[in-house]
């Protein structure tokens, strides 16, 4: 089911047809759910999701950049301004920190915003809001001021959009007492977790990845039904194994099971952990699968200097260190900001043989591994 | 009674304006001190200068008041001036620690708000919160134990001076950040809108605030959206320790709106604050945001930790105290109108410092927060995650 994946962009650039990477679902079909033949785009789920919270809680509102009449910049929002009118859904003028600002207040106030940053590069601009106002306020008032906003939209590198519109921020805001950070990869985890989002009491920075956008996941009928929430703070094995243990999240989960599959054939069986929150970061399941693998391999498509493997790694070093039988690996994004030629940039993102070899290396370090040709 | 301009040697600045007349015009009665009670006769009185007005037609200066108000006037503002001082004494007394900014002079303003408005208008705030905190209902125990961070304070202690909050009455804090209060502000107002609700929120800050850019992208969004949010600028004339005319271009602060109204206020009459509250909120209900500027001043520095003195002359700083004190403003128009004497004022200015020295004792005895309380209100719901202290091996906790 390789297929190629377009997309128009709204944003900056003149409207274009963008290659995406191949993804290949194939494996997740094989996962539980697939009975029924029904599938979803991302973009479908993270719709539906809105829609149906809109629908739930006259509370809800949307707002940002073309959310509205443009039908959203990647579509995400399409139908909802015919179907909850202007005051719902409301399009802001291209001030992140004036519309942040006030969808936290509107927050404070007790209405439940949905803040879309067209893509997470521009919510630098209102980064003081996200943490000063919103992540630390419930601390702050002693439980006075709670704030139940989502901030969502596109994370991470798209594909020739260049240094400034390519970085990921899961590791920024992860950092941050008071937020929570998730992190979709397939349709049902972008139901599920927009969803919970929405419902959660709490900020919510919620990390959508462009290129998955368009992509297709089965869904079974549990997945489609309005009340359908999956759990804020537990991962997802998305495939067991037990030779060395595979951590991702976003886009990178997709390329880590392309690359369990190509391990499985050499031998090695690697099990993929789909993170799906960063915060709060689920180190139960991660450690238990290390101690069950005993080699680690952490994938992330951002920045690699104070990233979410090196978080993963600290983890498991200071909960599981008698367990691991190799070093901790971690393949991420390139040391360097985004480049826009088409070489550069595949050398900027992990690929999966990036995570191939890695993961080898964790296995082959071991003298009683049998090493294959 | 003549007109006289005092100009201040340092920068020929207008902040010491004439104490204009205030007087009534009717003869005044004499009258039994019960005045603190009296809520029927009406007294006349005009503010002490006209409204300035920026694209709008400014409200009247003549003013209905009565002797009740006039006497809860006096009573509030000494506590509040009284809170303020007693705070610099716990802060030189290291009782309280870190920031400190105190709010004495500018007691007006938040006096004159509270008269025009109620608990279901919003107030927003930054930093030097204290007496906005009490104005809308706040306890001076909240106040004090909150300082010196102890549980009986307003945030169990967490929170510190600049973060006082009482949502129950419309106060939501408190901000340290200059300027991220004001898009706060107006998102409380586009609440109060889409609840319809019919209410106002006053988004409070200083000169110095009022060039940050969050500002304007505020602003342009209340104004395209018709929001119920009334800017007030708390001008001290200085951002810290930056004058006003060397921060910004054009410090008519209520003109900086553009295409919102705004109007100029003495902020150190508490019923021209009340005035122009009072036709603010009637006005954003209608039409939209509206700039107010409040022509006021404090007296200690920025913070505890500013002499004040490095940047402004102490002539200019007593010339204010003499010719434009708020309580004083109130106290001669107590005598004016016969309402009570300088013996009851005094009496008045006793009590209330009893009241506060009572709430500071008691203050003291509040324990700090337990160690547990580290821990508490990082989330509403934290899912059974985990959080840690420096040492994780030590110290290691479930998030509820």
């Amino acid at each position: 089911m390789l297929g190629i994946l377009r997309q128009k962009v709204g944003a900056g650039s003149p409207s274009a047809m963008i290659l995406g990477q191949r993804i290949c679902p194939a494996t997740s079909a094989m996962r539980g759910f697939a009975s029924s033949a029904k599938e979803m785009t991302v973009r479908d789920a993270l719709n539906s999701a809105l829609d149906e919270e809109m629908s739930a809680d006259p509370k809800v509102f949307l707002m940002g950049e073309e959310v509205g009449e443009y039908q959203g910049a990647y579509k995400i929002t399409k139908g909802l301004l015919d179907k909850y009118g202007p005051d719902r859904v409301r399009d802001t003028p291209i001030t992140e920190a004036g519309f942040t600002g006030i969808g936290v207040g509107a927050a404070y106030y007790g209405l439940r915003p949905v803040i879309e940053f067209m893509t997470f590069n521009f919510s630098m601009q209102a980064i003081d809001h996200i943490i000063n106002s919103a992540a630390k306020s419930n601390y702050m008032s002693a439980g006075q001021i709670n704030v139940p906003i989502v901030f969502r939209g596109p994370n991470g590198a798209a594909a020739g959009v260049g240094a400034q519109h390519s970085q990921c921020y899961a590791a920024w805001y992860a950092t941050c007492p008071g937020l929570k950070v998730l992190t979709p990869y397939s349709s049902e985890d972008a139901r599920g977790l927009l969803k919970a989002a929405i419902r959660d009491p709490d900020p919510v920075v919620f990390l959508e990845n462009e290129i998955l956008y368009g992509e297709s996941f089965p869904i079974s009928a549990e997945v489609l039904d309005s009340s359908f929430c999956l759990p804020i703070g537990k991962a997802k094995i998305e495939r067991e194994g037990k030779d060395v243990t595979i951590t991702a999240f976003s886009k990178m989960v997709g390329y880590s099971l392309q690359a369990a599959e190509i391990l499985a054939k050499e031998g090695i069986s690697a099990e993929v952990i789909n993170l799906r929150s960063i915060r709060p970061l689920d180190r139960k399941t991660i450690n238990d699968s290390v101690r069950k693998t005993n080699r680690l391999v952490t994938v992330e498509e951002g920045f690699p200097q104070h990233g979410v493997g090196a978080e993963i790694c600290a983890s498991v070093v200071e909960d599981s260190f008698g367990y691991l039988d190799a070093p901790v690996e971690r393949i991420a994004g390139a040391d360097v900001p985004m480049p826009y030629a088409a070489n550069l940039e595949r050398l900027a993102v992990p690929q999966v043989e990036d995570i191939v070899r890695a993961a080898k290396r964790a296995c082959y370090r071991a003298s009683s591994l049998a090493a294959s040709a | 009674m003549a007109l006289s301009r005092l100009a201040s040697s340092s920068s020929g600045s207008n902040l010491l304006r004439p104490f204009a007349s205030a007087l009534s015009l009717t003869p005044s009665l004499r009258r039994p001190i019960s005045s603190a009670a009296d809520d029927s006769t009406t007294l006349t009185i005009e503010t002490s200068l006209p409204f300035t007005s920026h694209n709008c037609e400014p409200p009247s200066r003549t003013l209905e008041t009565t002797p009740k108000e006039l006497m809860t006037f006096f009573r509030d503002m000494a506590l509040m001036r009284r809170m303020e001082i007693a705070a610099d004494s716990l802060y030189k007394a290291k009782l309280i620690r870190g920031f400190c900014h105190l709010y004495d002079g500018q007691e007006a303003v938040a006096i004159g708000m509270e008269a025009a408005i109620t608990k279901k208008d919003c107030i927003i705030t930054a930093y030097r919160d204290h007496c906005t905190f009490l104005g809308r209902g706040g306890t001076l125990l909240q106040v004090f134990a909150e300082l010196m961070g102890r549980q009986a304070g307003s945030s169990k202690g967490k929170g510190g001076s600049m973060h006082f909050y009482k949502k129950d009455a419309g106060f939501y804090g408190g901000h340290g950040i200059v300027g991220a209060q004001i898009p706060l502000g107006c998102g409380l107002a586009f609440g109060q809108k889409y609840s319809k609700d019919e209410t106002v929120t006053f988004a409070l800050y200083g000169d110095g605030a009022a060039n940050q850019g969050q500002l304007f992208e505020a602003l342009n969004i209340s104004a395209l959206w018709d929001l119920p949010a009334i800017l007030v600028c708390e001008n001290n004339h200085y951002g810290m320790g930056t004058a006003e005319w060397r921060a910004a271009k054009s410090p008519a602060y209520y003109k900086r709106g553009d295409y919102v109204p705004g109007l100029k206020v003495d902020g150190m009459d508490v019923f021209a604050v009340k005035q122009a509250c009072k036709f603010a909120k009637e006005h954003a209900l209608k039409n939209g945001p509206i700039i107010l500027e409040m022509d006021t001043y404090r007296y200690h520095g920025h913070s505890m930790s500013d002499p004040g003195s490095t940047y402004r002359t102490r002539d200019e700083i007593s010339g204010v105290r003499q010719e434009r004190d708020p309580i004083d403003r109130i106290r001669k128009l107590i005598f004016a109108h016969d309402l009570a004497n300088e013996k009851d004022l005094k009496d008045i200015e006793k009590e209330v410092r009893k009241e506060v020295d009572e709430a500071i004792a008691q203050a003291k005895e509040s324990p700090m927060p337990e160690p547990s309380e580290l821990f508490t209100n990082i989330y509403v719901k934290g899912y059974g995650t985990e959080s840690f202290g420096p040492d994780r091996k030590e110290i290691r906790t479930v998030l509820p």
